[in-house]
């Protein structure tokens, strides 16, 4: 067979070529370069463009950066202190970063508290957000919310003890009373708790300087701080009544499915900035003058029924995305309601809810800067009053925006990337 | 029918409770400090410095208020309040005083029910323009391009001046001050309006300062003074006559420095008057006698006060012009403590 072409072709190859490297053009960064970038001319234009846009953004932006102020008395000092070069002026962060971050107000010597309740809260939140670490921390998550109030607001322990106990004796009668009917457990829990926190009223009252912090008022509350606790607050608090609407608005029951969807409908057609308005101003007629509700109560009540029902709406889309299979094969176990929605469904509503109610939550911890048109002072109230208003640093703005963007996207993309993986955890479908 | 009057009876009975605690100065004295409402942020008018201590123009009036009643000018919880929350927060008696740059008007004074005290500055709308544009009054901008906040009066006093003088103008609205400045410096447009005490704190923070200018014109009235609920005479008289202690103190030569020495007798009896050595207007306020002695000392009488706030010293540099003693050729002018 071998000399076939003996005769009709006058060369025959008989070994193999060596392996080229690919032509230049096809390969390595020249390949990368133009299948991605110069593919066709109004690519090769758009990048142009683009590489013209970025450079023109750095180069105005690494100067500003790089030649900034970090030390001055006011801007006149930033200014002489530039002479004439473009530079930022971030000595206004270093003086006023405790102002930014805790509104003007906050004993200064007091400062560790906050910062240690900020530090406490992930390790408080992190059993609810990581299932693996041991059930046991839970115990630290229960106890966060009333350590936390007593850190920040200070006062005697006792206070926050007694609404801890409250809320022991209540879930205990819950316990005892449940395996009758959901209904009572449910509604004899609270009215346990309330009895509970009146009789401890009169022993709150009674240890006024028991292991006291130097109290701190409400109205002295600002800062990125007042930020984070609106928007954790309100976001844990709306999601169990958010729970409690989205299953009320599918009730069989007609008056409380009427309730829940009355109350869903009136919140999400009315704009936050009007509710926060009633709180600060329509509410302060009803009351007699020196009963004035904590303005931060009134804050937190408006916000956290504005994201419940947001919420609400985010899982009853998650209810109704499970197949009507799953309520009758609940049904068909023998499971009573509430065993049937804490088992079955509502761990795949929840799950299928999540990115919805991310979104919900990043929302609102970005509506809590609303607040500063109601002349609190959170972050956004701190920039736009003290500082914008100082006669040292009127004048001084992207430096001090840049620094409150910076801060709102660093805890909202954690939310985000905590999001996304939760959902990979959670996935057990097959894609 | 009825159920209407129901209605409306319940309602004026929530508005009125906020108010029927008529007796102010009770209130605070009982609760030893005295809330006093002040603006979220003015520069040179009302401030938290770096410690979160409130200074400014409209601060100090208040503090002098808390050491005439209260006998210490650091006795004051200030309540910060925006336009928009500012008049039901006195409403509704969350505050005692507003003293937060509000202009004297027909309608807040009679419409809505509150008093003023007096005015303690005297505003109006001005421009700022760069020297090199080559104008020197407010009739030559003819066809200029100026800047202004929409949705205040700054915007219909512009539109009314400009009709007046039969000259053009292109406007460019703005939300801010924040935003107008930028927008003035890179040359948007060729003059910005606002309060002249805005503008010349504004100007205070450029750069090149002394390449702008504010024209002379004033094209509009902004009494700016302290107010209290109506119907409370008694506490309306107090901060009255604070503030006119304060101005009568500046006209009379009493300053925190000589007031000790003033306090122990002078040969002007109207001194004596005011600072409690002679007669008992101090006892006729409901306060005893060192009320305006107390009031003077906390920061000093009313000239004091603007020298170190927002006078010429300041970064801020208004001159007294309209806000100068009568005897000064001034609008500021005490009745007598008679």
């Amino acid at each position: 067979m071998s000399d076939t072409h003996a005769h009709s072709a006058a060369f025959v190859r008989t070994e193999t070529l060596p392996e080229m490297p690919p032509p230049p053009g096809e390969t390595g960064i020249v390949k990368w370069l133009r299948a991605n970038l110069f593919a066709n001319v109004p690519n090769a234009i758009l990048t142009l463009v683009s590489l013209w846009a970025i450079y023109a953004l750095l180069a105005g932006f690494i100067p500003w950066f790089t030649n900034a102020v970090w030390s001055a008395e006011d801007i006149r000092d930033c200014q002489a202190q530039l002479d004439g070069t473009r530079g930022a002026c971030f000595a206004v962060i270093s003086e006023r970063w405790h102002q930014l971050l805790f509104g003007i107000a906050y004993p200064q010597d007091q400062y560790w508290r906050p910062i240690l309740a900020f530090i406490l809260l992930f390790l408080s939140a992190a059993p609810l957000l990581f299932s693996k670490l041991p059930r046991n921390l839970l115990v630290l998550t229960l106890i966060y919310p009333f350590l936390g109030y007593w850190l920040l607001w200070g006062g005697t322990i006792v206070a926050p003890l007694v609404a801890l106990a409250g809320v022991l004796v209540g879930f205990a009668v819950y316990q005892r009373l449940v395996t009758g009917s959901f209904a009572m457990g449910f509604f004899g829990g609270i009215a346990a708790a309330f009895v509970a926190w009146w009789i401890g009223g009169f022993i709150t009252g009674a240890a006024e300087g028991v292991l006291a912090l130097e109290p701190v008022a409400s109205r002295d509350m600002g800062g990125f701080m007042l930020n984070m606790i609106l928007g954790t607050v309100c976001v844990s608090l709306s999601l169990p009544i958010g729970i409690m609407l989205a299953l009320g608005r599918q009730s069989d029951m007609i008056i409380i499915k009427w309730i829940c969807v009355v109350f869903i409908e009136f919140i999400r057609g009315v704009p936050l900035i009007t509710l926060l308005f009633v709180a600060s101003v329509v509410l302060a007629y009803f009351f007699p003058p020196g009963t004035n509700q904590d303005l931060i109560l009134r804050v937190i009540i408006m916000i956290t029924m504005f994201s419940s029902a947001y919420i609400a709406e985010v899982i009853r889309g998650g209810l109704a995305a499970l197949p009507r299979g799953q309520y009758e094969a609940a049904d068909s176990l023998g499971l009573d309601y509430p065993q049937a929605m804490r088992l079955i469904v509502l761990p795949q509503a929840l799950k299928i809810s999540i990115p919805g109610i991310v979104n919900v939550a990043v929302g609102l911890f970005k509506d809590t800067t609303l607040v500063s048109v109601i002349s609190m002072f959170d972050l956004v109230g701190v920039v736009r009053g003290p500082i914008f208003s100082s006669t040292e640093w009127a004048g001084v703005y992207w430096e001090v925006w840049g620094f409150a963007a910076l801060l709102f996207f660093i805890v909202c993309y954690s939310i985000s990337q905590y999001s996304q993986w939760l959902e990979r955890q959670l996935a057990t479908d097959h894609r | 029918m009825k159920a209407y009057a129901f209605i409306g009876a319940l309602a004026s009975a929530g508005l009125t409770a906020g108010v029927a605690g008529a007796a102010t100065l009770d209130d605070v004295k009982a609760s030893g400090v005295l809330k006093c409402g002040v603006n979220t942020g003015l520069v040179g008018f009302a401030s938290p410095n770096a410690n979160g201590e409130w200074e400014g123009f409209d601060i100090a009036f208040c503090r002098a208020v808390a050491a005439a009643v209260l006998g210490d000018g650091s006795a004051v919880e200030f309540v910060p309040t925006t336009g928009k929350t500012r008049f039901t927060a006195l409403a509704s008696g969350e505050i005692d005083v507003l003293s937060r740059n509000t202009t004297w008007t027909f309608t807040r004074d009679v419409d809505l029910g509150f008093s003023f005290a007096g005015v303690n500055y005297y505003d109006g709308q001005g421009f700022i323009v760069r020297k090199d544009l080559g104008v020197s009054s407010a009739t030559e901008l003819d066809g200029a391009t100026i800047c202004v906040q929409t949705g205040t009066t700054t915007e219909l006093n512009l539109a009314d001046y400009f009709r007046n003088n039969n000259i053009s103008y292109e406007p460019v609205p703005v939300e801010t001050n924040s935003e107008a400045q930028p927008l003035y410096l890179d040359g948007a447009c060729d003059a910005y309006t606002t309060d002249a005490s805005g503008l010349a704190a504004t100007r205070a923070t450029f750069e090149d300062a002394d390449a702008h200018m504010l024209l002379p014109e004033i094209i509009s009235k902004e009494p700016l003074g302290p107010l209290t609920r109506q119907g409370d005479d008694q506490w309306a008289d107090i901060v009255r006559w604070t503030l006119n202690a304060l101005i009568a103190a500046e006209e009379l030569g009493v300053t925190s420095a000589n007031l000790e020495q003033m306090a122990g007798g002078s040969n002007n009896p109207e001194i004596n008057r005011l600072l409690g050595t002679d007669g008992d207007l101090g006892a006729m306020l409901g306060l005893d006698a060192d009320w305006a002695k107390r009031a003077i000392a906390v920061s000093g009488n009313y000239g004091e006060i603007f020298a170190a706030n927002i006078g010429e010293g300041t970064p801020i540099a208004l001159a007294r012009g309209l806000n100068a003693q009568w005897t000064q050729g001034g609008l500021i002018y005490a009745p007598p403590f008679r």
